[in-house]
């Protein structure tokens, strides 16, 4: 029992008496031991494990730099330009001799700032849109229908530097265009699965148990619908690093005085030919936070199904 | 708040349970309620109210207009019916598919608005609304459907489902729900154990039986199955047939049971509603309509379905 205690990040006695039961069930043979809490399950998985390990380096990469970065990330040094990767700078330097792996490390603050700002926002956009696409009257459902597919039609970039030419460039620009964009899209993507489950035989006994539309709303409908709004969610948060690297690229992103991966990439950019070496660093830790977003969806999508769960096959 | 509160009616009717759980009683057709007409009870006349009785009550069904100039296409699910259970009864709806049968168990328990007619439950009339205003028939009544892999929510730990009405109507203590389920569950023959395990570690029986925990968690007066045994297979069909007679019997339930399966209706009901297309074309006790059916298309369903010898 204490073995599976261990680790556990929250002690919630009911748990560990679930736990302790399971356990002794195991041990009497009753029931393959294949019972594991979700995030157990989430790191059994090289794909969640990556996308953990990811997202915590980006986190803490973000932290440290608020304190810490070997050299200033804004000073431009026109002695240093072009080094190489070594002990002193460990990424090298670039074009005005700044040391690269500082402005990554500070540029990580702003990736932070940008993913999960913007989940956040298509978060509430989408489940607001999801629980009023399924549980209105009718013209209401259809009104949302339609301005669901209108804003669909708006290619996320095309949003984000409308709204940029209009306020001029800024992360939050940035945050809100990736944040709408997708939470009507996820609100778009739940909504056939929102109405199979609405009409579900499960969701008719909660009804017949006595439960009103908004516990319905939270015990049933959102739960199951959960693994599409994660998905959507850690695929809008790497689509956001991306829009804020590819908006910054353009110039419409973070304000010259704001550290970011994709102004970085943008400004190093023409000397690939010269120098790709430098150009290498923001371009892999950009696809590698790409990439760790969406496996780290795709394992919470597993590790939160409790069929998946305790299948066993890994 | 007691169990006792919770369920009113219950004491009354807790002492038939042991003297009156004769099924043969049930099956002979002597009267409209054998439990109560065993006991002599004063309430075996033609004017006693009903348990649960309907009254011209209908459901049309308009789909969406697929064209601008035309309107939906308009499907008469039920035709204006009538219909009383008593309490203690066992009622089959028996029909083939698409005939009106699940359309009217769920107006019964207001599942579904109705085009028209009424619903009373126990001289109280039943009206469909917010989930608050109906919480009265909530806990009178429990329901079961046809398709177990369907009606078990597959995020949901059994318990919590088993729960479920016990959360939806406010009864007990966080503390009794976990008491209250295992007891359902060991009623219904299934481990306390199970209340930690997920819906899909269990057989479609099993999960009939959780459903079945589900519908009495509560201590309903009325029990409710939408073809309940007709997606399990023969021998698992047998022993939730059992199972359901003695639940039945133990907690004095009144059934209503839709059905396609006439040796399940001979088995369990002691009286029987046809019905095709909307209607009930026949009702009466399950020996009358079985052995003498008086609408041709009773005898239609009865001599297309191989019968057991009764």
């Amino acid at each position: 029992m204490t073995t599976i205690q261990t680790g556990a990040p929250t002690p919630d006695p009911r748990r560990v008496r679930q736990l302790a039961r399971r356990s002794s069930a195991a041990r009497r043979g009753g029931r393959p031991a294949g019972r594991r809490t979700w995030w157990r399950a989430l790191l059994a998985t090289p794909s969640g494990l990556y996308g953990v390990v990811a997202v915590v380096v980006l986190v803490a990469a973000a932290g440290v730099s608020l304190v810490y970065t070997p050299y200033d990330p804004g000073a431009a040094n026109p002695y240093d330009q072009w080094f190489g990767p070594s002990l002193t700078h460990l990424m090298g330097t670039d074009n005005v001799g700044r040391d690269i792996f500082s402005v990554l490390l500070a540029g990580s603050r702003t990736t932070v700032q940008v993913a999960v700002g913007s989940a956040l926002i298509a978060a509430v956009v989408g489940v607001a849109l999801a629980a009023l696409g399924s549980l209105t009257a009718r013209w209401v459902r259809e009104g949302i229908a339609v301005l669901i597919d209108i804003l669909i039609a708006f290619p996320t970039i095309l949003v984000a530097l409308m709204l940029a030419s209009v306020f001029g460039g800024s992360l939050g620009v940035v945050i809100v265009a990736v944040g709408v964009s997708f939470g009507v899209n996820i609100a778009r993507v739940s909504r056939g699965e929102i109405r199979r489950i609405a009409r579900s035989e499960y969701v008719l006994a909660a009804t017949a148990s006595g439960l009103g539309r908004g516990r319905v709303l939270t015990r049933h409908l959102l739960p199951n619908i959960a693994p599409v709004f994660i998905v959507q969610l850690s695929w809008s948060m790497a689509l956001a690093v991306l829009a804020e690297a590819g908006l910054s690229y353009l110039g419409y992103g973070a304000p010259a005085s704001t550290p970011s991966w994709g102004r970085l990439l943008a400004e190093l950019q023409p000397y690939i030919g010269v120098h790709p070496l430098a150009v290498l660093w923001p371009g892999l830790v950009i696809t590698l936070t790409v990439l760790g977003f969406n496996l780290l969806g795709d394992g919470l999508r597993d590790a939160t199904d409790p069929r998946v769960r305790q299948g066993g096959n890994r | 708040m007691s169990r006792d509160e919770a369920v009113p009616g219950r004491d009354a009717r807790n002492p038939d349970d042991g003297l009156t759980g004769d099924d043969a009683a049930a099956r002979d057709g002597r009267g409209s309620t054998p439990r109560a007409a065993a006991h002599g009870d004063e309430t075996n006349t033609p004017t006693r109210t009903p348990l649960l009785s309907a009254r011209g009550l209908s459901r049309r069904f308009v789909s969406p207009r697929e064209n601008l100039f035309q309107p939906g296409r308009v499907t008469d699910a039920l035709k204006p019916v009538d219909l009383d259970v008593y309490e203690g009864d066992t009622l089959a709806v028996i029909g083939e598919s698409g005939s009106g049968k699940s359309t009217l168990v769920r107006l019964l328990l207001a599942l579904d608005a109705p085009s028209s007619g009424t619903v009373t439950f126990d001289g109280r009339a039943v009206e469909p609304g917010p989930a608050a205003k109906l919480r009265w028939l909530r806990r009178e009544t429990g329901i079961i459907f046809q398709d177990p892999y369907a009606s078990l929510d597959p995020r949901m730990s059994v318990g919590r489902i088993v729960a479920e009405p016990l959360t939806g109507l406010g009864i007990h203590s966080e503390g009794d729900h976990r008491r209250r389920v295992v007891e359902v569950l060991e009623a219904v023959g299934l481990d306390a154990e199970a209340a930690s395990r997920y819906p899909h570690e269990f057989s479609g029986g099993q999960r009939q039986r959780i459903a079945l925990a589900r519908a009495i968690v509560h201590g309903p007066r009325l029990l409710v199955g939408d073809e309940p045994l007709s997606a399990l297979d023969v021998t698992v069909r047998a022993r939730i047939l059992d199972l359901l007679a003695e639940l039945r019997a133990s907690l004095g339930l009144t059934l209503v049971i839709v059905s396609h399966d006439i040796g399940v209706i001979q088995h369990l009901s002691n009286r029987v509603a046809v019905m095709t297309e909307g209607e009930i074309v026949e009702q009466g006790p399950t020996t009358r309509v079985l052995g003498r059916p008086e609408h041709p298309y009773t005898r239609r369903l009865l001599s297309a379905v191989p019968t057991l010898d009764a």
